[in-house]
């Protein structure tokens, strides 16, 4: 694999790749202003040149030649439509530069044998284009929303203002509405009274659980699994309507106490599968070997067992944590006005008064699963560490 | 949890403790042979672990198992006709409703009665609309008739106050009711147990009232009707039964029973009035009659049908409704084709599951692949976009594609901006299956790449290099060598996402509108809305079925243990 070879290819070639991109790119600005035949045409033709232009004359200074790029591109998109304009061109500039320099020098082959055929290479960019184009839609929608919660108007899109960049179009209006207004106050207060007992409650029983399961010798072992596991494998509509029968049955329907057992109960799956995970690489011996230097058992728990699982017991915890801060079928069923929770509330704005602080709280809730996926990856490294010290 | 010292060192033995009992006796410290002291040790540990996985073993069994139990037992369920007109049901045991012509005037006696009794409960509106789940139009006609079964008693009563001015105060027919001599504390007890079973309520207390054997036998009607009262007032309203007037019931029965009673020998208390309103000779109006007046469906046999159809305490009813079929007087039959709903969604929910599983296998392999196949460090990078989704909040994709995909939305603005699309024929991609598929794809999609992912991470790259140089096109060595290694991850992931979305609920709710929602958006529709809680629960087991087999095949493609999160 160190064979490299990387061959300066005539402008031509990068002039024709970059032609290509150009129609691409001009048959959107095309239809936008009428023709899209004209539009490809015209985005080929200049591209191309540009591109030609820059490799005949600037082949040896790459970074002068991609500026260049850029500086065409953002003052053109000045000229026909303002700010906005001046940062997509730029984009767009640093795009054909980057394209134009790598065709041009050859290095868009290091990646691949030095014998592919041009077939090879073409789908070799095709296939990551598709990737990456996968991998766009699964964060645009998340990307979206967070802009999108700054506008300044009670609508679901982008205005011309703020397209603009104008400060004007944009506002904390909705994030004032979250923290001001009772209702999202109020199913925020019920949220945060609701998870950490449920997450208590699971993680509690749960770490029990799995230090039992993970012992040698356990009777009827996969058939306890599959209990404790059912919670996440039943449809939530099912958990919530026998939830909701039997609930009403004795009493505990519409009740605190209610949600946070229903919650609790989804949330054990979680904590069983990661305890008993990271429960499989615990040293046994180190327990047998507190107690021969006389700890009793409980000692051993707190001092040994505990501190080497702990980061399972968070990640579960976590998990847990999650399960009921995000879930709002059963709570939409087991509770009753009064344990109203903030998925519930954005429920409720989602089918009846589509509201833009909706949009405000989506922003705030990303923000905290990105902290808690950050947390949860820094517990798995942890984890990793404390494993490798222990012999297996 | 305190022997852990001593049975501590022990796990690992047993295998030498077999091999060291084959050549004789070994003993261990405490004189016993080393073999059974190292079972009692390895049954130690296993109750141990049981001890340590008990508590949450119960808490899952009763905080989940039950009410899933109970979901099972509801779609079955069916006690609220034979629990609410307990006498008519038995009544009715010797009709046959091929005959075609309605029940005798037996049936309508039971009927008034027990119907009086539930509808001061006001418990028949509810069996009402039990009922007309089965057959439309037994809603409003067990409410109208609820509401005129007073009109018969008061018209007996003026009658009778005309005899005697005492006939309708409290305490004279507690004393005429109360008789002398042993009385009947068992008929009450068996009063009050209907009464708490059609309440579905524990009611402890005294009555206070029992009739004399004598009367019960004199006057049957009138009886049952004034225990009735009588354990209402006491044990309901919490009021004195010889303070209160009596229902207008009692006096229907103790019309009906003077038709027969032989008064002149009775010497109990208040028997001279009892034998001066027989004299009287009030005229009867047969209660059949009465009922055919309040409404002419109780003349209809179908009516009558239906309730034999439906008395028996469980009900495979529910079920049939639940794929569109229906259980008449006659058997088993399909629904009108105008009313077959439930199978078309059930249909439509497999059919939609099947093209997000679809979309997902898609999208998700080349994901997959260039995760597995780029060096650490970058991919590492790239699955943050992955987990992203994942972590995020269902409710904050869900909005996000609700804000994407409406007409007024970002995706039909840049539509219109970039001129593919006129701004007067915006694109309707919500409250469609469009909607629900593309927001479900997306929401599902990290649930295919994960497990796709670790296990292309287990495939060589060698091979596929191998399979070249001996020849192969590029896609002859993907089809045919790394393909096939990577199905079992397709599998696993399909069978993951399938279940998801068969029973979701939220999404197809939010951006599903009346075209892309799913089994489950009935079944909360029932539960919430309709308050057909059987045919809910009847749908819900159905869908548990499925989900639970495709969870065995999950089980033996993968296994439980090897789930893994993250």
């Amino acid at each position: 694999m160190s064979l490299v070879i990387v061959q300066p290819k005539p402008a031509s070639f990068a002039a024709g790749v970059v032609a290509a991109f150009g129609a691409f790119f001009g048959l959107f600005f095309g239809t936008s202003q009428g023709s899209g035949i004209l539009g490809i045409i015209a985005g080929a033709v200049v591209c191309g040149a540009l591109a030609w232009a820059a490799v005949t004359f600037l082949r040896e200074k790459e970074t002068v030649g991609r500026w260049l790029f850029i500086l065409i591109f953002a003052i053109s998109g000045l000229v026909t439509s303002g700010l906005s304009g001046m940062v997509f061109g730029g984009l767009l500039g640093w795009l054909f530069g980057v394209i134009t320099f790598f065709v041009a020098s050859g290095r868009y082959r290091t990646a691949m044998p030095p014998y592919s055929t041009p077939g090879q290479v073409l789908w070799y960019y095709a296939f990551r284009t598709i990737a990456g184009a996968i991998l766009v839609f699964l964060i645009t929608p998340i990307l979206v929303v967070m802009p999108l919660s700054f506008n300044a108007e009670d609508f679901f899109t982008f205005t011309p203002e703020m397209l603009k960049f104008d400060p004007a179009g944009y506002s904390l209006k909705h994030y004032r509405d979250f923290f001001t207004n009772s209702d999202w106050q109020q199913a925020l207060w019920n949220s945060l009274r609701i998870a950490p007992m449920a997450t208590i409650l699971s993680v509690g029983f749960g770490t029990l659980a799995a230090i039992g399961l993970s012992q040698p010798h356990v009777p009827f072992r996969r058939a306890i699994m599959a209990i404790l596991i059912s919670p996440m494998i039943v449809p939530l509509i099912i958990s919530a309507a026998g939830m909701y029968f039997f609930y009403s049955r004795i009493g505990l329907q519409g009740t605190y106490l209610g949600v946070v057992l229903a919650h609790a109960a989804l949330g054990i799956p979680f904590v069983i599968i990661t305890v008993t995970a990271t429960l499989v690489g615990f040293d046994n011996s180190l327990t047998r070997a507190a107690a021969n230097m006389g700890a009793n058992p409980i000692t051993t728990f707190f001092r040994v067992q505990m501190p080497l699982i702990l980061p399972g017991v968070i990640s579960g915890g976590l998990f847990a944590f999650i399960t009921s801060f995000d879930e709002v079928v059963v709570v939409l069923f087991v509770g009753s006005a009064g344990q109203k929770t903030l998925p519930w509330q954005m429920f409720i704005g989602l089918r009846e008064q589509i509201s833009p602080t909706i949009l405000a709280v989506a922003t705030i809730l990303v923000c905290i699963s990105i902290a808690l996926l950050a947390t949860l990856e820094l517990l798995r490294r942890r984890s990793e560490r404390l494993r490798g010290m222990s012999p297996s | 949890m305190s022997d852990t010292t001593q049975t501590g060192p022990i796990p690992d033995k047993p295998a030498t403790g077999d091999e060291t009992g084959k050549h004789g006796e070994m003993l261990s410290a405490d004189g016993r042979s080393l073999k059974s002291s190292l079972n009692r040790a390895l049954r130690r540990q296993k109750l141990r672990a049981l001890m340590l996985i008990a508590p949450l073993l119960i808490f899952v069994l009763v905080t989940f198992i039950a009410p899933i139990a109970d979901m099972l037992f509801r779609s079955v369920e069916n006690d609220i006709v034979t629990n609410t007109l307990p006498g008519t049901v038995e009544a009715l045991d010797d009709w046959d409703h091929s005959v075609g012509e309605a029940p005798g005037e037996g049936v309508y006696d039971a009927l008034y009665f027990d119907l009086f009794l539930a509808a001061e409960a006001k418990e028949h509106t509810k069996l009402g609309t039990r009922l007309n789940y089965e057959q439309t139009g037994l809603s409003s006609l067990f409410r109208s008739s609820g509401r005129g079964l007073d009109d018969v008693g008061d018209d007996y009563l003026d009658a009778l106050e005309e005899v005697d001015e005492r006939w309708g105060e409290g305490d004279f027919v507690y004393r005429l009711m109360t008789g002398t001599g042993p009385s009947e504390t068992g008929f009450v007890a068996d009063r009050v147990r209907v009464l708490e079973k059609m309440t579905s309520e524990t009611l402890p207390g005294d009555v206070g009232f029992a009739p004399s054997e004598e009367i019960r036998q004199l006057l049957p009607a009138t009886t049952l009707a004034y225990t009735d009262f009588a354990t209402f007032t006491a044990l309901v309203e919490e009021d004195v039964v010889a303070e209160e007037d009596p229902w207008e019931a009692v006096y229907v029965g103790l019309i009906e029973d003077l038709q027969t009673a032989d008064v002149a020998s009775y010497s109990g208390p208040e028997a001279e009035a009892l034998q001066a309103a027989k004299a009287a000779d009030i005229p009867l109006v047969p209660l059949k009659q009465f009922f055919a007046d309040e409404d002419g469906d109780w003349l209809d046999p179908n009516v009558w049908a239906t309730i034999q159809t439906y008395s028996p305490k469980y009900t495979s009813g529910y079920f049939l409704n639940a794929v569109d079929m229906q259980l008449t007087p006659d058997g088993i039959s399909m629904r009108p084709e105008n009313q077959q709903i439930y199978l078309k969604l059930f249909k439509r929910t497999m059919f939609m599951s099947l093209v997000i599983t679809g979309s997902c296998i898609l999208l998700g392999y080349p994901v997959a692949w260039l995760l597995a196949n780029l060096p650490a460090s970058r991919a590492n990078l790239l699955m943050i976009l992955v987990l992203l989704p994942f972590w995020t909040s269902l409710l904050v994709r869900t909005s996000a594609w609700k804000v994407m995909l409406q007409q007024q939305g970002v995706i039909n603005d840049v539509l219109v901006w970039l001129g593919l699309v006129d701004d007067m024929n915006r694109l309707v991609m919500i409250n469609n299956q469009f909607g629900t598929i593309v927001a479900m794809t997306h929401i599902l999609l990290p649930f295919m790449i994960l497990p796709l992912y670790s296990v292309m991470q287990g495939i060589p790259p060698t091979y596929l290099r191998a399979a070249k140089s001996l020849g192969a096109t590029n896609w002859t060595a993907f089809w045919r060598v790394y393909f096939p290694q990577s199905v079992p991850g397709i599998g696993a992931g399909s069978i993951l996402v399938f279940i998801l979305s068969i029973g979701y609920y939220i999404t197809p709710e939010i951006v599903g509108g009346t075209t892309g929602t799913f089994i489950s958006n009935r079944i909360a529709y029932h539960i919430s809305s309709s308050l057909n809680w059987g045919l809910a629960a009847a749908l819900g087991s159905i869908l548990l079925a499925v989900v639970l087999l495709l969870y065995w095949a999950y089980d033996r493609i993968v296994g439980i243990d090897n789930v893994k999160l993250g």
